[in-house]
C-alpha cells in the first residue's frame, strides 16, 4: 500500500472551448442593433424636435387623456365584474332559457369587434332618439363617454363571465363534496371554499382582460372621446409631429408593463402556498 | 401570357360572382334584400356591403400566413441559445403586445408614409404619397399577430419533449428535417387551439383598419348608415356579418383540430 507523498497541485480548468460564431448570434446582434438604432433615433428626434411650447401646450392634455383612459378602464372593469356575475350564473344554470340567453349574450359580445359594438351603441341608438327621449334615457346616450362606458361594460362583462365560469368549473368536484360532507350550506361552501380557489385560477385571465381593455379603450378616440389616443390624434392633426404617436406609445407601454409586473407580483404572493 | 392571366382572372371573378354568398345569384341579399335598403346594385347597399365583407375576409386571410411565419421565427429566436437573439425577440413581443392595435396601425400608417416620402425625396420625387390602407393594415395586424403567435408557439415548443429532437438526431436527420418531419406536426397539434383564438382576434382587429380608410365591412356599413340615417340597422348587419365570419372560422378550426388529431387513439 502506498501513500501519496505529494498531492497533485491544483490546476486551472481547461480553457473553455471557443464558441463558434453562429448565424443566430449574428442575427441577434443585428436585430439588437436595429432596436438600439431605433431607440437612439427616437431619442434624437425627441431631443432635436424638443419644443417647450409644444410640451407645455400638449403635455397637460396628454395627462388628462391618460386620466380619461384610466377612468374608463377602471369603471368599466368594475361594473363589468358586477354584471358578469349573473351572466356567469346563467351560463352555469340548468335552466335552458337562462343558459341559452347568457350564451347568446357572451357569443355576441365576444364574436364581434368592440369598435362595431361601440358604433352600434353610439350611432345606432342615436337613431332611436324619440323613443329614448320618451323613456328619459336620452341624456345618457347623447354623450359619447357614456356610450363608451356602456359598451365597454357590456363587452368586458361577457369576457369576465367566461373567465369566472371557467375558473369556477375548474374547481374539482371533490371540493363541493368535501364541503357537503362537512355540513356546510351551499352559500357558505361557495363563498368560503369554491370562490377562493376559483379566484386564484382566474387571476391571470383577469389581468389579461384588464390589459385588453386598456388597449381596446384606444378606439373611443374615434367617437370623439378625448382619451389618451384622442388627445394624441388631436395633437397630431394640429402639429403633424410624428413624436406625438411615440409619446402615446411610450405611455401605453408603461401602463401595460406596469400592470403586468404588478400582476406577476400579486400572483406570486397569492399562490405562495402552492409553491413546492 | 398576360392574356392567359387575364382570362384566368376573369374566370375566377365569374366563379366568385356565382358563389358570392351575399349578392350572387343565390346570395342572401339578392333573395331577401330586394326592395329594401340591402338590395344589390344601385338600388341598395347590398353589393357595397358584400364588397366590404370580401375585403375584411381577404385582409384577415392575407395577414395570417405573414403573421404565422414571422411568429414561428420569433418563437425560434426566443428559445435560441444566444442571449442577444432572445433579448431582441422579447423586446419585439413586449412592444407589439403592449401597444393598442389602433396605435400600432396609426404608427405604421403615418410612419410608413413619412418613410416612403423621405425615401422618394432622396431619389428626387417630390409629390404627395398615399400609402395603401390594405398594405398598412396587413403590416400592422401582422406585427401584432406575430407577437402573440410567437408566445403561443413558444409554449407549444416547450410542450414537446427533448427526446423528440434526440430521436431526430438518432435517425441522422438534419436540423431542418427534424423540424419539418418530427417537431412541426406535433407543434401544430398543440398550438392549434391557441392559434384559433388568435385568428378570432385578428378577424376582429381587421375592423380597426376601416379607420384609415379601408373599405371593409365597418366602413361600408358606416357610409350606408350616414347616407340613409338607418344607423342601427346597418351596424347591426355589420355585427351579424362579423358573427358569421366567427362562426365559419370556428367550424373550420374544429374540423382542422379533428384532422390533426386523426392519428391519435380514439377512446
Amino acid at each position: 500500500m502506498s501513500i501519496a507523498e505529494t498531492m497533485i497541485p491544483p490546476q486551472a480548468p481547461p480553457p473553455a472551448p471557443p464558441r463558434p460564431y453562429t448565424l443566430s448570434r449574428f442575427i441577434g446582434s443585428v436585430t439588437l442593433g436595429v432596436w438600439l438604432a431605433l431607440t437612439v433615433g427616437i431619442f434624437l428626434t425627441v431631443v432635436n424636435g424638443w419644443d417647450p411650447e409644444k410640451f407645455s401646450r400638449y403635455g397637460p392634455s396628454f395627462m388628462s387623456g391618460l386620466g380619461v383612459t384610466l377612468m374608463l378602464v377602471i369603471s368599466s372593469i368594475v361594473m363589468g365584474a358586477i354584471l358578469s356575475l349573473p351572466v356567469a350564473m346563467g351560463r352555469m344554470s340548468k335552466n335552458k332559457i337562462w343558459s341559452w340567453l347568457s350564451y347568446a349574450y357572451v357569443y355576441f359580445f365576444r364574436g364581434t369587434p368592440l369598435i362595431t359594438q361601440l358604433f352600434l351603441v353610439y350611432y345606432g341608438l342615436g337613431s332611436f332618439r324619440p323613443q329614448l327621449e320618451a323613456m328619459g334615457l336620452w341624456w345618457f346616450f347623447r354623450d359619447a363617454w357614456n356610450c363608451a362606458l356602456f359598451t365597454f361594460t357590456l363587452n368586458t362583462a361577457a369576457y369576465q363571465a367566461e373567465i369566472l365560469r371557467g375558473a369556477i368549473q375548474s374547481v374539482p368536484r371533490g371540493q363541493h363534496e368535501g364541503a357537503a360532507a362537512l355540513g356546510l350550506s351551499q352559500r357558505v361552501a361557495f363563498f368560503k371554499i369554491i370562490l377562493p380557489q376559483a379566484m386564484i385560477v382566474a387571476l391571470r385571465p383577469y389581468g389579461n382582460e384588464i390589459i385588453l381593455m386598456i388597449k381596446g379603450s384606444a378606439i373611443v378616440a374615434i367617437v370623439t372621446v378625448f382619451d389618451l389616443m384622442g388627445e394624441t390624434r388631436r395633437a397630431f392633426s394640429r402639429t403633424f409631429d410624428y413624436q406625438m404617436y411615440v409619446w402615446a406609445a411610450i405611455l401605453y407601454l408603461m401602463m401595460v408593463e406596469l400592470l403586468r409586473n404588478i400582476w406577476a407580483l400579486l400572483e406570486a404572493r397569492l399562490t405562495r402556498h402552492l409553491k413546492r | 401570357m398576360s392574356g392567359l392571366f387575364a382570362a384566368l382572372f376573369s374566370v375566377f371573378a365569374w366563379i366568385g360572382s356565382i358563389i358570392d354568398p351575399l349578392c350572387g345569384p343565390i346570395g342572401v341579399f339578392r333573395w331577401f334584400g330586394s326592395g329594401t335598403l340591402l338590395a344589390c346594385g344601385d338600388a341598395g347597399w347590398g353589393d357595397e356591403i358584400a364588397y366590404g365583407f370580401l375585403v375584411t375576409a381577404s385582409l384577415a386571410i392575407a395577414t395570417l400566413p405573414v403573421g404565422l411565419v414571422a411568429g414561428f421565427f420569433i418563437a425560434l429566436a426566443k428559445q435560441s441559445n444566444e442571449r442577444q437573439l432572445r433579448l431582441a425577440a422579447n423586446i419585439y413581443t413586449t412592444i407589439f403586445r403592449g401597444l393598442p392595435e389602433l396605435l400600432t396601425l396609426f404608427i405604421v400608417y403615418y410612419g410608413l408614409q413619412i418613410l416612403v416620402q423621405q425615401f422618394l425625396a432622396t431619389i428626387g420625387y417630390e409629390g404627395p404619397v398615399e400609402i395603401n390602407a390594405f398594405v398598412a393594415g396587413m403590416i400592422a395586424l401582422g406585427l401584432v399577430f406575430s407577437a402573440y403567435c410567437s408566445e403561443v408557439l413558444l409554449s407549444a415548443f416547450k410542450a414537446i419533449p427533448h427526446g423528440q429532437y434526440e430521436a431526430g438526431d438518432a435517425l441522422g436527420f438534419h436540423r431542418g428535417k427534424t423540424m419539418r418531419l418530427i417537431i412541426l406536426p406535433q407543434l401544430v397539434r398543440i398550438a392549434l387551439p391557441g392559434l384559433g383564438n388568435l385568428w378570432m382576434a385578428l378577424l376582429k382587429d381587421t375592423a380597426l383598419v376601416s379607420v384609415v380608410g379601408l373599405p371593409d365591412i365597418l366602413r361600408q356599413t358606416g357610409v350606408a348608415a350616414r347616407v340613409t340615417k338607418h344607423a342601427f340597422e346597418f351596424f347591426g348587419i355589420a355585427c351579424i356579418l362579423f358573427l358569421i365570419l366567427a362562426m365559419i372560422s370556428s367550424v373550420v378550426f374544429s374540423a382542422l383540430e379533428r384532422w390533426t388529431k386523426r392519428a391519435e387513439m380514439s377512446r
